[in-house]
């Protein structure tokens, strides 16, 4: 008796695993009901407001930037994926020699998206984006230059 | 009488050989090597070969400052990585006798248990494709994905979170986290029973389970084993139970621990270990205390000269963080004690004398998650 | 076309002589080939979607309507790819390995009767001869996996004999018990046998257990999950296939989705009586060729969605714990259940929904 007790049970539990897929099979064959996949290209992706995209900086309207090239990010960054090329040239009102950035460089393919350099970054000039159309067919135009061409220091930002 | 024994040919002569599981293999998770030495089915040897995934995150440590040392530790254990970024934060947080708010350590056990019940869930989906039964995996990952969705809300990342930062956390908690969390809680209360009813009551995997893979007691403890693989030969190693850290000793839980030590009573615990997760959360999710999330810090962090030590109970076991502090921005040397090597000397005493079916279920039980053990 | 309760094509046959008969009987092959391309195709994309829906997901939708070309894709990129064979294969075995797989499976196919009017030839053997058939596949897998000097496909290989020769046992006692009801091995009359009621009906009990014991040991026999030892991807990587590459694969590939079509051919052809309608219910209509074609796939089409089912929902045994079910569970109950039918057949105790319901 113990033996068939055995095989009932067996054919028990299996029957018990079969309702559970086919308990989420056929709504779905019917109204796709339980499926959870994103048809990507044609439904678009939740994208959450703090999603970690990449590194960006900020301008406004007048093609300004509040970044003084302090280089703070520069070092708290721990792959080396930011630079910063800065220059000293003499401000237009003072007439004083002091420190601007040239370029800020960002290696989006070093970067392991820790939040270091916008946790130390003293003015917020750079920022998180929730760009995620990261993929490129060449390494290269992973290094990308944060700072348009021609922008300049917001006014106020050194006090 | 016949006699049975002798009667067998015995100039029939077997030979046993040698096989090369790994490094892309994919029961092996991963580019773990294990040289197997098989006698027609049945492991009689077994050799791993580690380094695939080597990093030398610990010397790469000794040239970062402190915060930058925790973006490093979400590579080890990915699966975990909130609380391998925790155990750092904790350390240096203990050598500069740091004392954190409240709210920071119940989010950080929060986040902890989520870590925690994703990883098991993903153990569980993986578990399944390892022994056969493939719907299981995207079962698990539909709900893990709530998981990551809560992750990704708060911290701006699915796995490698980089949530903690020494005396405090990154941001602060999305204003949808605790309905999200609660709603989180509701889902799985749900579909855990189903999970049971899929893969736990079948027959097969009882009988692939029950009895397979046995590690001893002894064994367990010589070997260094911990989480729920210690756990599941009846040995009490929870670090959250044993040395609470940030909020655990304020919450009421169970230690699941079962004494079989063979396949289904690791299996168990980790079942058990994601009501009990689910239970934490429950507890916290109404009572997250006001207060600041990062506490003031210097901006260049420098640990005073001496030794310091910090154990945490990741998804795997316990990782231990060692730091080595000469007084300067960087640490002379960092030691990460991980789960996942110590586990592995375990299965190389388990999985003797087993068919190779056998070793696969062994080392999806095993959980392991390679850059752990490799570093 | 002549529509009448003959073989159309052993009337094609009839009707040639000389160099016709050879021309006739290669379009026949054609035929099947075409037959077997399709339907494989077709049923690898019918796994896929299934196995989407069971999955919480979608399966392959992007390739043609609802996704119909997408195998006919994946089967034109396996044709562009490089035939890879190893350095120190033995290239006889390795190349013979998928030609025995897929031509087993070929023959298998040709004694299924799809409909009353379309089947490839109808001897009186005929069920004896799809189980002799289909069991010589397994020496293409051993061949293959062989001839290809790779440990994985060996054990692979090993394990799958060891399957075969096991379950053939309980398949063939199961079988057994549906010809003592029926009283012939030849095709067409086991499905003119039910005419009245279906042998799973018709035998109650043991026709039941018989069809369970059919099923288990016909998904063990086409290799699929919870028997899938003989790949079995996370042990064994790809098992036997391990080593090839390109239309090699496919063409095991193929065989092995032909096999499990012929397994659910069978069952429905033994078991719930093959191209008949269900009381009969298309009987009167015009192209009975169609109509008998539409309720044997119908049939057929069950089985093998139950054979999906259990796939995407079962985990896989173990090498011993598969000998264990076979030898220890399912012979003795298959070899008892022969007999209590053999009783029940003599004694007359079958149900026959005919003269219950007097028509």
């Amino acid at each position: 008796m113990n033996y068939f007790k055995k095989i009932a049970i067996a054919i028990k539990t299996l029957l018990q695993g079969m309702s559970v897929t086919g308990h989420y099979f056929f709504p779905n064959i019917l109204k796709r009901k339980y499926v959870i996949t994103r048809q990507y290209p044609d439904e678009p992706p939740v994208v959450f407001e703090r999603f970690k995209g990449e590194v960006v900086m900020w301008h406004n309207e007048n093609n300004e930037h509040r970044c003084t090239g302090c280089q703070a990010c520069e070092i708290a960054c721990p792959n080396g994926s930011i630079e910063i090329i800065w220059k000293r040239e003499p401000d237009p009102e003072t007439g004083k020699r002091k420190k601007m950035i040239d370029k800020h460089i960002y290696h989006l393919g070093m970067c392991t998206s820790c939040s270091l350099c916008i946790q130390a970054c003293p003015t917020n000039a750079i920022m998180w984006s929730t760009n995620f159309h990261a993929a490129t067919y060449d390494r290269s135009t992973l290094t990308k230059v944060l700072n348009r061409p021609g922008s300049k220091l917001m006014a106020g930002v050194e006090e | 009488m016949i006699d049975l024994k002798n009667s067998v040919q015995s100039d029939i002569k077997t030979q046993e050989y040698f096989l090369n599981m790994g490094p892309q293999h994919p029961a092996t998770h991963g580019v773990l090597r294990l040289i197997l030495k098989l006698d027609g089915e049945t492991v009689v040897g077994i050799e791993p070969d580690l380094g695939f995934i080597h990093r030398g995150i610990e010397k790469m440590c000794e040239y970062d400052t402190y915060r930058q040392i925790i973006h490093l530790t979400d590579r080890m254990d990915y699966l975990s990585s909130h609380i391998n970024n925790e155990a750092v934060a904790l350390a240096v947080e203990k050598a500069l006798e740091v004392e954190v708010s409240d709210r920071i350590k119940v989010i950080r056990t929060m986040m902890d248990e989520l870590t925690r019940i994703a990883s098991h869930l993903l153990w569980w989906g993986v578990m399944g494709m390892d022994i056969g039964a493939l719907t299981t995996f995207m079962y698990a990952f539909r709900d893990r994905e709530m998981i990551n969705e809560i992750m990704e809300e708060t911290t701006g990342a699915r796995l490698t979170m980089s949530y903690n930062i020494p005396g405090g956390v990154m941001f602060d908690l999305h204003p949808g986290f605790p309905k999200r969390v609660k709603e989180f809680i509701k889902h799985m209360r749900q579909v855990l029973p189903e999970y049971d009813r899929l893969l736990t009551g079948n027959i097969i995997f009882q009988k692939r389970m029950k009895g397979v893979g046995i590690l001893k007691k002894e064994d367990a403890l010589n070997w260094g084993a911990t989480g729920p693989v210690a756990r599941g030969s009846g040995l009490h190693t929870d670090i959250r139970k044993r040395f609470p850290y940030s909020a655990y000793d304020r919450v009421e839980f169970e230690e699941a621990v079962e004494e079989g030590g063979d396949n289904l009573a690791r299996y168990q615990v980790r079942m058990r270990e994601m009501y009990e997760s689910l239970d934490i959360l429950e507890q916290l999710v109404d009572n997250i205390p006001e207060g600041p999330y990062q506490m003031p810090m210097r901006n260049l962090i420098k640990l005073p000269k001496g030794e310091f030590y910090q154990r945490v109970e990741t998804a795997r076991g316990e990782l231990g963080v060692f730091i080595v502090s000469d007084g300067k921005k960087n640490p002379y040397r960092v030691k990460f004690r991980s789960p996942g090597f110590s586990n592995l000397n375990a299965l190389l005493k388990v999985g003797l004398g087993w068919k190779i079916a056998d070793l696969v279920a062994i080392m999806s039980t095993f959980d392991f998650v390679i850059p752990d053990i490799d570093r | 076309m002549i529509l009448s309760n003959a073989n159309i094509f052993s009337q094609w046959l009839e009707s040639t002589s000389g160099l016709g008969y050879v021309l006739v009987l290669i379009l026949i092959a054609a035929l099947y080939l075409g037959f077997f391309a399709v339907a494989g195709l077709m049923l690898v994309l019918m796994e896929r979607r299934v196995a989407g829906f069971f999955q919480l997901r979608l399966g392959p939708n992007r390739v043609g309507p609802w996704g119909l070309f997408q195998t006919i894709a994946d089967a034109l990129k396996l044709v562009s790819k490089e035939i890879f064979i190893p350095k120190q294969a033995d290239k006889f075995l390795y190349k013979a390995g998928y030609y025995i797989v897929i031509i087993a499976a070929l023959i298998g196919i040709g004694v299924i009767p799809f409909s009353r009017q379309i089947q490839g030839f109808d001897i009186n053997v005929g069920i004896f001869f799809i189980t002799a058939v289909s069991s010589v596949g397994v020496l293409g897998i051993l061949f293959g996996a062989w001839g290809s000097r790779n440990k994985y496909s060996l054990i692979g290989a090993m394990r799958s004999g060891l399957q075969m020769v096991s379950y053939e046992l309980s398949a063939g006692f199961a079988v057994v018990t549906v010809v003592l009801m029926a009283g012939s091995l030849k095709m067409t009359e086991i499905v003119e046998a039910q005419q009245s009621t279906w042998f799973l009906f018709k035998g109650h009990l043991p026709a039941i257990i018989a069809f369970m014991i059919f099923i288990i040991a016909g998904t063990a026999e086409s290799n699929r999950v919870p028997f899938d030892l003989v790949e079995g991807e996370s042990e064994l990587g790809a098992g036997f296939h391990t080593e090839y590459s390109g239309m090699g694969f496919a063409y095991f590939f193929l065989a092995e989705f032909i096999n499990m079509f012929i397994i659910a051919a069978l069952t429905s052809t033994l078991f719930l009586g093959g191209w008949l309608a269900p009381f009969g219910i298309t009987d009167g209509l015009p192209a009975q060729w169609f109509w008998g074609m539409f309720w044997f796939f119908l049939k057929t089409g069950v089985i093998i969605f139950l054979l999906m089912w259990f796939r995407w929902t079962f985990p896989r045994l173990r090498i011993d714990q598969l000998l264990t079910l076979e030898w220890k569970y399912l012979l003795p109950v298959g070899l008892v259940n022969t007999v209590v039918m053999a009783l029940f057949v003599w004694k007359d105790w079958l149900i026959d929904l005919g003269k219950i319901f007097g028509s």
